[in-house]
């Protein structure tokens, strides 16, 4: 049965090692001062124990300078803790430019995810190894948390929001995708797998059975809910054109100024009156219950896919 | 000998009982009730922990399984650590212990102790008429729309419980402030009286958050206001920041007292004025205050910004360290005492190694880098209860083996709560070491089943579980024993300074017969008179 006493994680992708090292160094500190105050009780214990019924201490009432070294030396090893992992956490925080694209949304109990080529997956999730991979993801109910240990990667997929984590696997291979926040009933159930694969493989894996890219997914649905009638891109239309707008900045007629990114595209669909570019009217009817939540995540493709075209890159700033 | 007058015998029957003002009696009332809520929430755990026994879910439902977890930790939480010292142990012994005759507010004292029952009797009858299973937690959407359980009757007995938390923390400051007996200065206080004052401040300040927290979310659960539920255009990661800006602190609530409890019992069984009193005492305040501001760092992984994630984890960073002075302090304390080992000291002794232990593991949740990863797993279930149960029921069940005698007038068997407390020193960290790695190992909190490979170490912290079990039944036996065929106690067994050592055993309703006139620094052992003739009776 020993044999089946795992003491450490796999250790499968490029943040792991980091993390891993962090924890090495705090399991180090932290034997180091158990030890340290298991010894000192023990000792004084021992060798300060009562001999007599009447036996009398040795008054001491405190050291200054003792209480300085011991306050300031764990302030400061604390601070070498602190910088070091928020230094990982920047680069969990960071996807690079190159991900690939994937989206989860999470429901109760499973999670569905789609490639930006278009496959789409049930509780697993097909990537190649040595390439990053940037996973946005949302939720369809409560809140789910998207955890691969072997990754050292969590991050919670909330209703009504769109976050990110990413991580690039080093190793062929299957593991766990956890859901690790408490969603209801069959929580422990909505356990799935990330399944990396040699970039040829993958590259076949990706070429079977597609029927379409989520760009092209999303202008399918872009012209199935008519979108196009009012933002047809021409002068003098209902709506504002949309090519080349994700990522820029635009006027509201409030006066503010609002990044075009996923969180806004969505809230226009959902809630279009909240928001109204400048020089617009309200007319916008809210597309709620008519549009999933991977429909969402379709359309902002499909947005993003626009941006990129003949209108230059996508993160281009226009100031307004 | 003629049989002596007092609390216990002041008066009979139980009106005597139910109406009483004496802070010991309600004290004692406080101690039947909690005991009952802590047997209760020790059940549910036995039977989570026999659930994870096998890799499937085999002994209970799902469903059933979710109730059982939540039910733990309301219960646990609300109705047993957070009172547990406070109500028991500081409402016995505050007046007593600065020289009262009673709180402030004696009437007000009853008052918390009815609206206590009255929150836990609404949490058993949502219990038994259904259960609920959001976790103690109760996060939202989840609590407000998802869920089909009775998620209000539960947060209407933790919003009433609420009352009795504040009212006890107010009484508890205004009694500390004005009822001093002469010459009993602040710095010639007592570190449990310091500690309770920092616990009471929290208290005030904390406990309305989340009973408005919980109101809330009934409000919402009811009317569908949209203040939670993002589908009504609510923010259900407001609900995280309402709930930790009071949980987080709460966890205070719940060690502090603890903190207090093993100064006393570090200096009485060393037989020395604690290591830098002084230190030892702002940094309760420290902590109380410092406490509020790292209620964030339990959400790393909702999507904060960066910035917001990095002040969070500095500040919890910050609020360890006076946690960690206490700990050097304690130690440096036996340093060229004079320690005997009594029962109350193994408590002691074992509250710092687990203490410790939880401190030091606090460290890798407030690093973001590794929080990530840990977050959610069992590697956060094994810290809290490192400190929340290894720390906090230690220090209480210390601190009620070293005041027994003074509560009952009589000694409990000493050599057999050694043996307990050895007992529940193993137990507790088989049980709850292996969770450790089983968390490094990611295996999410809140499974009811798993995959196979994390069998082992939950056979083992199973195991634990049950050794464990065993600790905490020992002493609830050998206490009722001890009631009726414990050696009479003397006032002062220990040989302890202190006013409370100053009356007699059990005291009278009033207390002291004459007010006390405290001359002395606390912990004056120097010039304590120790009478070589007067044993301390060992049964």
């Amino acid at each position: 049965m020993l044999s089946h006493l795992p003491l450490f994680p796999e250790q499968a992708s490029t943040v792991a090692k980091d993390v891993d090292a962090l924890f090495f160094f705090l399991c180090a500190v932290s034997a180091f001062f158990a030890a340290l105050i298991a010894v000192l009780l023990v000792v004084f214990a021992v060798r300060y124990r009562r001999r007599s019924a009447t036996d009398r201490p040795h008054a001491i009432e405190g050291a200054l300078a003792l209480e300085l070294v011991w306050t300031i030396i764990p302030f400061g090893i604390a601070m070498v803790m602190f910088v070091w992992g928020a230094s990982v956490f920047v680069r969990l925080q960071r996807p690079p430019d190159n991900a690939l694209q994937v989206f989860a949304v999470g429901k109760q109990w499973m999670w569905k995810l789609q490639h930006i080529e278009g496959q789409r997956e049930i509780n697993e999730l097909h990537v190649p190894v040595g390439r990053p991979v940037k996973v946005t993801m949302t939720s369809e109910d409560v809140i789910h948390s998207f955890y691969v240990p072997a990754f050292r990667i969590k991050q919670d997929a909330i209703p009504g929001r769109y976050t990110a984590t990413w991580f690039e696997a080093t190793k062929p291979g299957t593991y766990h995708l956890f859901c690790a926040e408490y969603c209801g009933t069959q929580h422990s159930g909505m356990i799935g797998s990330v399944i990396v694969m040699e970039p040829a493989d993958y590259e076949g894996w990706l070429s079977g059975g597609v029927k379409q890219s989520l760009v092209s997914a999303g202008e399918t649905l872009f012209q199935q809910l008519g979108c196009v009638t009012c933002h047809s891109g021409e002068s003098g239309a209902r709506g504002p054109a949309l090519d080349g707008l994700f990522g820029k900045k635009v006027q509201m007629q409030s006066g503010d100024t609002i990044v075009v990114d996923e969180a806004y595209v969505r809230d226009s669909i959902l809630n279009p009156q909240a928001k109204i570019v400048a020089g617009y009217q309200p007319i916008m009817p809210t597309f709620k219950g008519l549009v999933s939540e991977e429909g969402l995540l379709q359309l902002i493709a499909y947005l993003k896919g626009l941006g990129v075209g003949d209108q230059g890159p996508v993160r281009q700033e226009s100031h307004s | 000998m003629e049989p002596r007058t007092h609390y216990l015998n002041a008066d009979y029957g139980i009106r005597s009982w139910l109406l009483t003002v004496d802070h010991k009696r309600i004290a004692l009332l406080y101690l039947a009730s909690i005991t009952l809520m802590f047997f209760l929430g020790g059940v549910f755990a036995l039977l989570i922990r026999l659930e994870l026994l096998t890799p499937a879910g085999d002994l209970v439902t799902a469903d059933t399984y979710n109730k059982l977890f939540t039910m733990h930790g309301i219960v646990m939480i609300f109705f047993f650590l957070v009172p547990s010292i406070p109500a028991v142990l500081g409402n016995f012994l505050i007046p007593i212990m600065i020289g009262a005759r009673d709180l402030a507010f004696p009437r007000l004292n009853l008052l918390s102790w009815y609206i206590y029952v009255v929150g836990a009797l609404f949490t058993l009858f949502a219990m038994v008429t259904g259960g609920v299973d959001t976790g103690w937690t109760f996060y939202t959407p989840f609590s407000t729309t998802a869920s089909n359980t009775n998620v209000i009757p539960t947060a209407l007995g933790v919003f009433i419980t609420g009352f009795s938390s504040i009212l006890t923390g107010l009484n508890f400051i205004v009694t500390i402030h004005r009822m001093r007996a002469p010459g009993l200065t602040w710095f010639r206080l007592p570190l449990f009286i310091w500690a309770h004052y920092a616990t009471s401040i929290i208290m005030i300040l904390g406990t309305p958050v989340i009973a408005i927290t919980v109101l809330l979310v009934g409000i919402e659960r009811a009317f569908h206001l949209g203040i939670f539920d993002p589908a009504l255009g609510g923010d259900p990661i407001l609900f995280q920041h309402l709930f930790w800006f009071y949980s987080h602190p709460a966890v205070y609530i719940m060690i502090l007292p603890g903190m207090g409890v093993i100064s006393e019992l570090i200096a009485c069984f060393s037989r020395k004025r604690v290591f830098g009193y002084g230190f030892v005492a702002i940094s309760s305040l420290a902590i109380a205050l410092l406490g509020f501001l790292v209620w964030a760092h339990h959400m790393f992984v909702t999507g904060m910004s960066v910035y917001a994630a990095l002040i969070f984890s500095f500040l919890s960073f910050a609020v360890a360290i006076p946690s960690a002075v206490k700990v050097f302090n304690w130690t440096a304390t036996l340093y060229k005492g004079s320690v005997s080992f009594e029962a109350p000291m193994l408590y002691a002794l074992g509250f710092i190694g687990l203490f410790t232990i939880g401190g030091l593991t606090g460290l890798f949740l407030a690093s973001i880098g590794v929080d990530v990863h840990v977050t959610d797993t069992y590697f956060v279930v094994a810290h809290f209860h490192y400190i929340m149960v290894g720390g906090a029921i230690m220090a209480y069940l210390g601190g009620l083996h070293f005041w027994w005698p003074k509560i009952s007038g009589r000694l409990y068997p000493e050599t057999l709560a050694k043996i307990a407390a050895v007992i529940l020193f193993i137990g507790f960290n088989l049980t709850f070491f292996p969770q450790f790695v089983l968390g490094y190992l990611g295996m999410p909190r809140r499974y009811y089943a798993y995959p196979a490979e994390f069998q082992v170490l939950n056979v083992m912290s199973t195991a634990g579980a049950s050794i464990l079990g065993i600790g905490y039944l020992l002493p609830m036996l050998y206490f009722l024993w001890s009631l009726r065929y414990g050696a009479i106690a003397t006032a002062n067994p220990w040989q302890a300074v202190g006013l409370e050592w100053q009356t007699p055993s059990p005291p009278p309703t009033e207390n002291f017969a004459t007010t006390p006139v405290v001359t002395h620094e606390a912990y004056d052992y120097e010039s304590f008179a120790f009478e070589a003739a007067q044993e301390v009776p060992v049964v």
